[in-house]
């Protein structure tokens, strides 16, 4: 006979099978059956949270860090809910992620019974797909597809819901060989014809840009990408989510495009006749007003999700695919086609170039003496090097960390891009790090943000995750108060958080980290900036959290106002960049 | 605008009704009508989703429910090459002096009674929209009571079926490895 096990003990063998080293949850009614096995389980380690939000985002650190599959656990109801930020940051962003949450006994559910929430109706719009498994011979099933789905194709959040009857009824356990998914078979080798017609636009184009997205880190195709960008000299920008994809040392890289890109980046998208998208989907925070965006310019447009293609700007030429095969097959066909055609960028090259020069990223320093938050970020990771990881909550640290950190190795620099989510660092940082172990994670803070999740401080003290936090503290929620700024006439609207040094400074970050175990330090003077670094980077083994007092006014430039075209794109307050001759 | 009419063959599963419901909804496409119903394979159901949409968003809400898991083939039916059917149950107000006259019109529409009281008639008529919309004007006037419509069904013409390669992926067939 074969072996009888709990759904729980199911579920949890379920887990290793799947790979599971690390599970990022906390514990309550309905999920209690599972956590009782989980504590036997040798191959899989159990981080005690502090909120779920906060195993939601840790499991997404872990998953672009590690390049597996992030799991969190929650119970039903709130614990269940408090996932939601979560996963739908991981939608948003394709963070494959699975969520295994406790619902109520099936016979509870439909009656409102306690703890009850219909999560899988909540998440059903943010999730790739969903579970609700109330039968425990499903658990092996529900668990094997759900891995397979999070990971393949476009990544994204699985839910999987449990309820507690089916943890506690007796089953067997075999762990599927096959898997029937008739209706999920995604496209990853792209059609040979349409990327010999890429090749053809490539080779007649005199404006190319390579307009790379995140779909290249989470394609692995960092090193396609280079052979490519080399070999054609096409000047290459890479989207917030696709940081680090290609060296921002590298010559041919004009930085990041967008609401806050270079000028450089902004404006060759926009003088463009042929963007090559790779692996990036036309935000509005990239295109601003699509009518005028990149006008004369022709769209290759790949990428693996096909709902993508064509989505917000009409593809000349749509290629589905797995963005390191395609890039790599684009490669074969560019010889080809060179072969026959060959093509000259240089003038194109000059041009964006020239561009690069004369409007650098840069910032003035304060004349009162007190820190500017690019300089402290800057310093950050000239000290702490392209090795380490940087995690960033959301706002103008965010920002001036995709701007200001010298990005050269993809996965590396881990946000909440399409989200938004304030909060994301802390708890990012943690994941980042438990999958990183004995390496440097940075999480790039906000005083607002750090607010929002830092009871993780608590997980990472306890657990041994030595994570260190910069707060960039300007007292305030910078972005809002920046916009008030510049658009609603300097009325500072609830945006005063008084956590600066001329302020309540309530809480007082240093006394916060201390409370939680770990080291805090403060830095308000510019000449003391690289010692508090250097002095961060030597404590290996507990966190620290740095209050970086900065000053209040920075503002993030180049800004691309809300909703305008790219071509208004200003360097400062009120000030557009003078192209000059050579109009970019 | 124009209509569009879907097929959509979804797995049998709980939850595959909301799932496309619900992607209707939030990408902000209005149906006009759905059907659910079983096909010839036990595993399969078969939707057909009437949408008022241009054809760019048409395409992109495609896309979208091709994306389901659970859905399985998408295939938009051309009326001139699918035959439309809609169901509707009407209770008409008839009584002695205008029963025969009611029942004139359920003839000419090859429609049938299904149901007679003292002060009603209930008719269940089969038909595209068109042919259901000139009833109802003709009975209008005899005062309509009640009105149960079903959404349309539509299936292609001639002899080849969309279920056919659907099919062969259903269990026994090809399928991944995990």
């Amino acid at each position: 006979m074969t072996e009888q096990i709990t759904g729980a003990q199911s579920l949890v063998r379920a887990l290793e099978h799947a790979g599971v080293e690390v599970v990022f949850g906390i514990p309550g009614g309905a999920i209690l059956p599972a956590y009782d096995p989980l504590m036997d389980s040798e191959k899989i380690r159990h981080i005690l949270v502090r909120h779920e939000q906060g195993a939601g985002h840790a499991a997404q650190g872990y998953a672009v860090a590690s390049g597996k599959v992030g799991v969190c656990m929650a119970t039903s109801g709130p614990g269940a809910t408090n996932l939601v930020t979560a996963i739908a940051d991981a939608y948003m962003d394709s963070v494959p992620i699975v969520a295994v949450t406790g619902q109520v006994a099936s016979r509870a559910i439909g009656t409102d019974a306690f703890q009850e929430a219909d999560i899988r109706g909540i998440t059903m719009p943010i999730t790739k797909h969903s579970y609700l498994v109330t039968d425990a011979a499903e658990i092996p099933r529900a668990v094997a597809e759900a891995f397979h789905i999070a990971s393949s194709g476009r990544p994204g959040p699985v839910l999987v819901d449990v309820s507690k009857d089916a943890l506690q009824a007796m089953t067997t356990f075999e762990w599927p060989t096959e898997l029937h998914l008739p209706g999920y078979r995604p496209t990853t080798k792209p059609h040979g014809k349409q990327v010999r017609e890429a090749a053809r636009l490539i080779a007649e184009a005199e404006r190319p840009v390579l307009y790379v997205g995140g779909g290249v880190v989470k394609a692995n195709a960092s090193t396609e990408l280079k052979v490519l960008a080399e070999m054609t000299g096409i000047p290459v920008v890479t989207t917030l989510m696709a940081r680090g994809a290609f060296p921002d040392s590298h010559p041919l890289h004009l930085g990041m495009p967008g609401m806050h890109g270079t000028v450089a980046a902004v404006g060759a998208l926009q003088k463009s006749d042929l963007l090559i998208s790779l692996g990036a989907r036309f935000d509005d925070r990239v295109t601003g007003d699509l009518a005028s965006f990149a006008p004369e310019a022709k769209v290759i447009h790949a990428d693996i999700d096909p709902a993508e293609i064509s989505k917000n700007r009409t593809a000349d030429v749509p290629i589905v695919g797995d963005a390191r095969e395609v890039i790599a097959d684009l490669v074969v066909a560019l010889q080809a086609e060179y072969a026959r055609h060959p093509a000259d960028y240089s003038a194109w090259q000059d041009q964006v170039q020239s561009v690069a020069k004369r409007f650098p990223l840069g910032y003035d320093e304060p004349s009162d003496g007190t820190m500017s938050p690019q300089r402290v970020i800057q310093r950050i990771g000239e000290i702490a090097g392209p090795d380490a990881t940087y995690t960033a909550g959301v706002g103008q640290h965010q920002m001036w960390a995709a701007n200001f950190i010298g990005h050269e190795r993809p996965a590396r620099w881990i946000n909440s891009g399409g989200m938004g989510t304030m909060g994301f660092s802390v708890p990012a940082a943690m994941g980042a790090q438990v999958a990183r172990p004995g390496e440097v994670v940075w999480a790039i803070d906000g005083d607002g943000c750090f607010q929002m999740t830092n009871q993780e401080l608590a997980t990472c003290a306890l657990e041994g995750i030595p994570i260190k936090v910069a707060v960039i503290n300007n007292s305030s929620l910078g972005m809002v108060r920046q916009w008030q700024t510049l658009f609603y006439e300097g009325r500072y609207s609830n945006t005063d958080l008084q956590t600066g040094s001329d302020a309540a400074r309530i809480p007082d970050f240093v006394k916060l980290a201390d409370a939680y175990g770990c080291v805090g330090l403060r830095c308000e003077s510019p000449e003391d900036l690289d010692d508090v670094i250097e002095k961060a980077m030597s404590i290996t083994d507990v966190p620290v959290v740095i209050d970086f007092v900065v000053h209040r006014d920075a503002m993030v430039w180049p800004m691309v106002p809300a909703g305008t075209s790219n071509d208004m794109i200003q360097i400062a307050r009120d000030m557009a960049p003078d192209f000059g001759e050579d109009e970019l | 605008m124009t209509k569009h009419t879907l097929s959509v063959l979804v797995e049998n599963t709980p939850g595959v009704l909301a799932r496309v419901a619900s992607l209707f909804m939030r990408r902000g496409f209005n149906i006009e009508s759905l059907a659910v119903g079983p096909t010839e394979i036990p595993e399969i159901s078969r939707m057909t989703i009437v949408v008022n949409v241009d054809e760019l968003p048409l395409e992109q809400v495609t896309k979208q429910l091709n994306k389901l898991v659970n859905v399985l083939k998408i295939v938009e039916l051309e009326p001139s090459v699918a035959v439309e059917r809609e169901l509707m149950l009407i209770k008409v107000r008839a009584d002695s002096q205008t029963r025969g006259q009611v029942l004139e019109t359920v003839q000419l529409f090859r429609a049938k009674v299904v149901d007679v009281a003292v002060d009603a008639v209930t008719v269940e008529a089969t038909g595209d929209p068109g042919k259901l919309s000139a009833m109802l004007r003709v009975l209008e006037p005899f005062g309509i009571r009640e009105i149960a419509q079903s959404g349309r069904v539509a299936i292609g013409r001639g002899g080849r079926s969309i279920t056919d390669r659907t099919l062969r992926s259903v269990p026994g067939g090809s399928s991944q490895t995990a």
